[in-house]
C-alpha cells in the first residue's frame, strides 16, 4: 500500500498534484455554478412576494448571526482536526472531528428552528416565488452541510477502526476542503441574502 | 496550464510548510471580528445602502478568500487548485451577473 | 490488504478475471467501458432513428394522421433528448473513453470504478427516460422544455418528470466523467508529453470535460427548480404567483449553447486526427487549433441569448448578444481553415474515414454560415421557430458531430476490434448518409423561409410545402439505409476477419500515440512508458529526413509499436459497486415521481454501493496483478461527492 499512498500524495503523477485533491477542486469549481443559479434565482425572486411576507419582515438576522457563526467556527475546528491528524496526534484528530459535527448538526438545527418559525409566520414553500427561491437554496445548502456531517461520522467511525492514521491525512483534507467550500457559500449567502437590506411589505 | 507546475512536486509534503494552530486560531479570530462588523451593520440603520452594500460586500469577500487561503490551503497549495476554483468562481460571477442584468436586477435595487 | 477485504461486506466476493457477462458489468477497463458506451449509444441511436422516421412520416404530406398532435409532441421531444443527451454525447464518451488514455499513454484514466459508474448512471439513466414511453407518458414538452409549458398545468402526466429526473441522472454521469477526464489529462500524461504535445483529439475532449463540468450545473439547477415546480408546488415558474418564465430560458441557454460545443468539439478532434492522416502531413497550424478550441470553449459561454431573441429581453441584451454570437464564428472559421489548409497539397487517400470527414469540414460549413445569419436579430426574428432553425441545427450536429463520429468509427474500428471497416460498404455507409442527409435537411432552409413552423405536428395544404416536404421524408428515409449499411458493414467486417489475417499495428499509416500499442489494444494497454517528444510521435518514428531534406521511412509500424506481451502489468482491479450504485438511482427517480417508498429501495443501494465501495480495496490482493512497474493507476479514494465518505476506502494493511 505503500506506494498507492505515494501515489495519491502526488508522486508520479503528470503535474506531482495528488489525484483525489484535483478531483475534489474540480469538483467544487463546478459546484460554484450549481449554488451560483440558485442564488441567481433567489435574488431575481426576492422581491416576489405576493401577498406573503416579504424577506425583509421575517428574517431574524440576530438568530442567524449565532448560527452563522457556528458553522464559521467549524472550519476552525475541521482545519484543527486535519492538522492534529498530520502530526500523528489521533486523539485530537477525533476530538476536532466531533467537534465539526456537532457544531455542523448545531446549524441544521437552527436553519430547522429558522424553517418551522418561519412557517408558522405564514411563508409556505409554495407561498411566494421568493419563499420558493429561499427554501430552495438555503434547503440545499442544508443539505450539503448535512453530507458533509455524514462524511464527518464516517472518517469518525474510520478512525475507531484504527485505519485513519497520519498517512492518510489526505482523506480528512479532502473531507475538509468540501467542509469549508459549504461554510464559504455560507459567508456569501448570510451576506448577501441576510445582511444586505431585502424588501419589506 | 500544467507544465509549469511540476516544481510542486516536492514541496506538498504536508506539515513542513502548514501554519501552526496558533495561526488558524488567528485566522478564526479575524473571521469573526470581521462577521461581528458585518453583523454591526445591521444596527446602523441610517447609512445608506449606496454606502453599506459594498461595504458589506468587500467584507464578505473579505472573508470568503481568507477561508480560502488558510483553512482549503491555497496559499501554499498548487496555484492549480486556486486556477480551478477561481475558474468556477469567476465564470459563475460574469454568467449570472449578466443573466441578473438581463432581468434588470440592478435597477431594483 | 487485511483478509476482510476479500469479502467487503459480506455481500459479494470480489469480481475476478475478464471473461464473460460478468465481466463487462464489473470491468472497470477505460477501453471496455468506451465500448459499452459506444454500443449503448448506438441502441439509442436506433431508437432515435426511429423516432426521427415517425416525424418525417407524419409530415410528409399536409393533415398528416400517423401520429397526432399529442403524440408527435412526444416522439419530436424524445428523438432530441435522445439524440443529444443518449447519442451524441455518449457516442463522445466512448471515444474519449477508449482513446483518451492511450493518446496521452497512460493505463488507464484516474479513477477507473468512476468512470465505470459514469457509465452506469449514463445507462440507467438514459433507461429510465425511455421507460417514459413503456409507462405511457412521455415527455412532450420539446427538449428544451420551455416552462410554463413544461409546469404541470400545460403539461399535466409524468412526462416532463422523466425527462427533469432522467436529464438529472444523465447529468451525474456527465460531470463525473468530466471531472475524472479532466484529472486524467492533466496527471496520467507518459514522460515527455506536455500539453502542447497533446494530439488534438485530446485537447478537443478536454476543452469539453471543463464545457461539461461548469454547464452541467446549470442545467441541473433548471432541471431542479423544474422538478420542485412540479412535484412540490414551488413557484418558479408560475407567473400566476409573479414568476418570470424567462427564467427557464436564460438557465436553459447558458447551459444549452455551450451544449452545442460539447456536441460539436469531440468530432473536431477526431476529424483533425483523420484529415492529417489521410492527407500525409501534419496538421496545419497546431496551435491556432488548440487555441481555437479553447477560444470556442471560452466564447460559448457569452452567447447563449441568441436563442432568446424574441422573447423580449430587450433591445441592449439583443444588440449584445447579436454582436457576441457573430465573433463567436471566427475560432470556428479558423478550424475549417486549418483543415483545408491541412489537406492542401496532401497526398489525399480518400478511405472511408477521410469521406467522413471532409463530409464534416463541408457540410459543418454550411451549418456553421447558417448560424451566422441568425445572429443578425433581425434576420432571426424571421427565422426562429421554423424549419430554417432545425436546418442549422442538424447540418451541424448530424452534418458535424454525427459524420465526424463515424469517421471516427471508421478510423479506430482496427484499434478497439482488431480488423477493419469495409471500404465498398463503408463508402456505401457515407454516400447514402451525405445524400439522404442533404436531401432531408437542405430543404429545411427553404421551408423555414417560406414560413413553416417548428414543433408543430402538422400544416395545411396550399402553402407550397408540400413537395419540399415529402422530398426530406424521402431524404430521411435514404439516411436510415445509410445506417443499415453501417449495422450490415459492423457485421461483414467481423465475420470477414475471421478468416483474415490480422490487420497489423499500423492500417492507416497513422500519426499519435494511441498506435504504439498493438491492434486490438491488449488489456494493459503499453508494455512500456513511450517517451514522447514531439506532437505526432508515432509517426517521428516511422520516418526521418535524408540529407536534402526528403521524408524517407527509418522504420516499419512493426519495429515502432509494441507487441503487447508484458504481462506484469498492474490492473486495476474490477468492481460491482458502480452498477449497483447507479442502478440506484432509477428508484429513487421514482419515488419522486409516484411514491416515496419507491426511494427506499433506491436509497438503500446507493448507500449499500458506496459503503461498499468504500470498503473495497482498489486493488485486490488475488486480481489480476502482480506489481509491475505502472504506478499512473490510481483509483485511490475516488473523491466524488457521493464517494468523498470515500473517507476510509482500503483499510491499509
Ligand atoms: C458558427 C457557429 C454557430 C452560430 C453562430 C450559431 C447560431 C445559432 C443561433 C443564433 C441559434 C438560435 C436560432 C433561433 O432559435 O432563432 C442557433 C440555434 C441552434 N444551434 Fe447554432 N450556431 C452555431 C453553431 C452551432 C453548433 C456547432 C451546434 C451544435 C453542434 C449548434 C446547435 C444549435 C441548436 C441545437 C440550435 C437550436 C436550439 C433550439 O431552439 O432547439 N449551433 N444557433
Ligand atoms: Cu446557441
Amino acid at each position: 500500500m505503500a506506494d498507492a499512498a505515494a501515489v495519491s500524495h502526488g508522486h508520479g503523477t503528470g503535474t506531482g498534484l495528488s489525484n483525489n485533491k484535483l478531483l475534489m477542486w474540480t469538483f467544487l469549481g463546478s459546484e460554484c455554478l450549481l449554488f451560483g443559479g440558485l442564488i441567481s434565482t433567489y435574488l431575481i425572486y426576492r422581491s416576489r412576494f405576493g401577498d406573503g411576507p416579504a424577506p425583509g419582515d421575517i428574517f431574524d438576522i440576530p438568530f442567524t448571526s449565532v448560527s452563522s457563526f457556528v458553522l464559521l467556527m467549524s472550519s476552525l475546528t475541521m482545519v484543527l482536526s486535519l492538522s492534529a491528524l498530520q502530526r500523528g496526534d489521533i486523539r485530537n484528530n477525533r476530538i476536532w472531528l466531533l467537534t465539526t459535527a456537532l457544531l455542523g448538526a448545531l446549524f441544521i438545527g437552527g436553519q430547522v428552528y429558522e424553517f418551522t418559525t418561519f412557517l408558522r409566520e405564514g411563508l409556505g414553500y409554495t407561498t411566494s416565488p421568493f419563499s420558493s427561491a429561499f427554501f430552495t437554496l438555503t434547503g440545499f445548502h442544508g443539505v450539503h452541510v448535512s453530507l458533509g456531517i455524514v462524511m464527518l461520522m464516517s472518517l469518525l467511525i474510520s478512525s475507531f477502526r484504527g485505519t485513519l492514521t497520519k498517512e492518510r491525512s489526505e482523506t480528512v483534507e479532502i473531507v475538509g476542503l468540501y467542509w469549508h467550500f459549504v461554510d464559504v457559500v455560507w459567508i456569501f449567502i448570510f451576506t448577501v441574502i441576510y445582511l444586505v437590506p431585502s424588501p419589506t411589505s | 496550464m500544467s507544465t509549469d507546475t511540476a516544481e510542486h512536486v516536492d514541496t506538498h509534503d504536508e506539515a513542513h510548510d502548514h501554519p501552526s494552530d496558533r495561526k488558524y486560531v488567528q485566522v478564526a479570530i479575524i473571521l469573526a471580528i470581521v462577521t461581528a462588523l458585518e453583523v454591526g451593520t445591521y444596527w446602523m440603520e441610517s447609512v445608506p445602502g449606496e454606502v453599506l452594500i459594498p461595504v458589506l460586500m468587500l467584507m464578505m469577500v473579505y472573508k470568503f478568500f481568507y477561508v480560502a487561503a488558510w483553512f482549503m490551503h491555497l496559499k501554499f497549495d498548487s496555484p492549480m487548485f486556486t486556477k480551478f476554483f477561481v475558474a468556477g468562481l469567476i465564470l459563475a460571477t460574469i454568467v449570472y451577473g449578466i443573466m441578473l442584468t438581463a432581468f434588470e436586477f440592478w435597477h431594483k435595487g | 490488504m487485511s483478509e476482510t477485504t476479500a469479502n467487503p461486506i459480506g455481500v459479494y466476493t470480489r469480481p475476478k478475471g475478464n471473461t464473460g457477462w460478468r465481466d463487462w458489468i464489473t470491468t472497470v477497463d477505460h477501453k471496455k467501458i468506451g465500448i459499452l458506451y459506444g454500443a449503448t449509444a448506438m441502441l439509442f441511436f436506433l431508437i432515435g432513428g426511429l423516432e426521427a422516421l415517425l416525424i418525417r412520416l407524419q409530415l410528409a404530406t399536409p393533415d398528416g394522421t400517423v401520429l397526432g398532435a399529442d403524440t408527435y409532441n412526444r416522439v419530436y421531444t424524445m428523438h432530441g433528448v435522445t439524440m443529444v443527451f443518449m447519442v451524441i454525447m455518449p457516442l463522445a464518451a466512448a471515444f474519449a473513453n477508449y482513446l483518451l488514455p492511450l493518446q496521452i499513454g497512460a493505463r488507464d484514466v484516474a479513477f477507473p470504478r468512476l468512470n465505470a459508474l459514469s457509465y452506469w448512471v449514463f445507462l440507467f439513466g438514459g433507461l429510465f427516460l425511455n421507460m417514459a414511453w413503456i409507462l405511457g407518458d412521455a415527455p412532450d414538452g420539446g427538449w428544451f422544455a420551455y416552462a410554463p409549458n413544461t409546469g404541470t398545468i400545460f403539461s399535466p402526466g409524468k412526462g416532463m418528470d422523466f425527462y427533469a429526473l432522467g436529464l438529472q441522472i444523465m447529468g451525474i454521469a456527465s460531470l463525473i466523467s468530466a471531472m475524472n477526464l479532466i484529472v486524467t489529462v492533466l496527471n496520467m500524461r507518459a514522460p515527455g508529453m506536455t500539453l502542447f504535445k497533446m494530439p488534438v483529439f485530446t485537447w478537443m475532449i478536454l476543452v469539453v470535460q471543463f464545457l461539461l463540468l461548469f454547464a452541467v450545473p446549470v442545467i441541473t439547477v433548471a432541471l431542479f427548480l423544474l422538478m420542485f415546480d412540479r412535484n412540490f408546488g414551488a413557484n418558479f415558474f408560475n407567473p400566476e404567483m409573479g414568476a418570470d418564465p424567462l427564467l427557464w430560458q436564460h438557465l436553459f441557454w447558458i447551459f444549452g449553447h455551450p451544449e452545442v460545443y460539447i456536441l460539436i468539439l469531440p468530432s473536431f478532434g477526431i476529424i483533425s486526427e483523420v484529415i492529417p492522416t489521410f492527407s500525409r502531413k501534419p496538421i496545419f497550424g497546431y496551435p491556432f487549433m488548440v487555441f481555437s478550441g479553447i477560444a470556442i470553449g471560452f466564447m460559448g459561454w457569452g452567447v447563449w441569448a441568441h436563442h432568446m431573441f424574441v422573447s423580449g429581453i430587450g433591445p441592449i441584451s439583443i444588440a449584445a448578444f447579436s454582436v457576441s454570437t457573430m465573433f463567436i464564428a471566427v475560432p470556428t472559421g479558423v478550424k475549417i481553415l486549418n483543415w483545408l489548409a491541412t489537406m492542401w497539397g496532401g497526398k489525399i487517400r480518400f478511405n472511408t474515414p477521410m469521406l467522413f470527414a471532409s463530409g464534416v469540414v463541408s457540410m459543418f460549413t454550411i451549418g456553421g454560415l447558417s448560424g451566422v445569419t441568425h445572429s443578425l436579430a433581425p434576420a432571426d426574428t424571421q427565422q426562429t421557430d421554423t424549419y430554417y432553425i432545425v436546418a442549422h441545427f442538424h447540418y451541424v450536429i448530424f452534418g458535424g458531430a454525427l459524420l465526424g463520429i463515424f469517421a471516427g468509427f471508421y478510423f479506430w474500428w482496427p484499434k478497439a476490434f482488431g480488423h477493419l471497416l469495409n471500404e465498398k460498404l463503408g463508402k456505401w455507409n457515407f454516400w447514402l448518409m451525405l445524400v439522404g442527409f442533404n436531401m432531408t435537411f437542405g430543404p429545411m432552409h427553404i421551408l423555414g423561409l417560406q414560413g413553416m413552423s417548428r414543433r408543430i405536428d402538422t400544416y395545411s395544404p396550399g402553402f407550397g410545402f408540400e413537395f419540399w416536404n415529402m422530398f426530406a421524408t424521402i431524404g430521411a428515409f435514404i439516411i436510415g439505409l445509410g445506417v443499415l449499411a453501417f449495422l450490415l458493414n459492423v457485421w461483414v467486417s467481423a465475420r470477414a476477419a475471421r478468416h483474415a489475417p490480422p490487420v497489423g499495428p499500423d492500417p492507416w499509416d497513422a500519426r499519435s500515440p494511441e498506435w504504439f500499442t498493438p491492434n486490438p489494444t491488449p488489456v494493459h494497454n503499453f508494455d512500456d512508458d513511450i517517451q514522447i517528444e514531439a506532437l505526432d510521435e508515432f509517426w517521428h518514428r516511422k520516418y526521418g529526413q535524408d540529407e536534402n531534406g526528403r521524408l524517407v521511412r527509418v522504420a516499419t509500424a512493426e519495429e515502432v509499436c509494441q507487441d503487447g506481451s508484458a504481462t506484469d502489468t498492474h490492473l486495476p482491479s474490477p468492481s460491482y459497486w458502480p452498477i449497483v450504485l447507479a442502478a440506484g438511482l432509477p428508484f429513487i427517480g421514482f419515488g419522486l415521481m409516484y411514491s416515496l417508498w419507491f426511494c427506499v429501495p433506491g436509497g438503500a443501494l446507493v448507500l449499500m454501493a458506496i459503503y461498499g465501495w468504500v470498503f473495497e480495496p482498489t486493488d485486490d490482493p488475488d486480481g489480476p496483478h502482480g506489481h509491475g512497474h505502472h504506478d499512473d493507476h490510481d483509483d485511490d479514494g475516488a473523491a466524488d461527492e457521493a464517494a468523498a465518505e470515500d473517507a476510509e476506502e482500503a483499510p491499509v494493511g
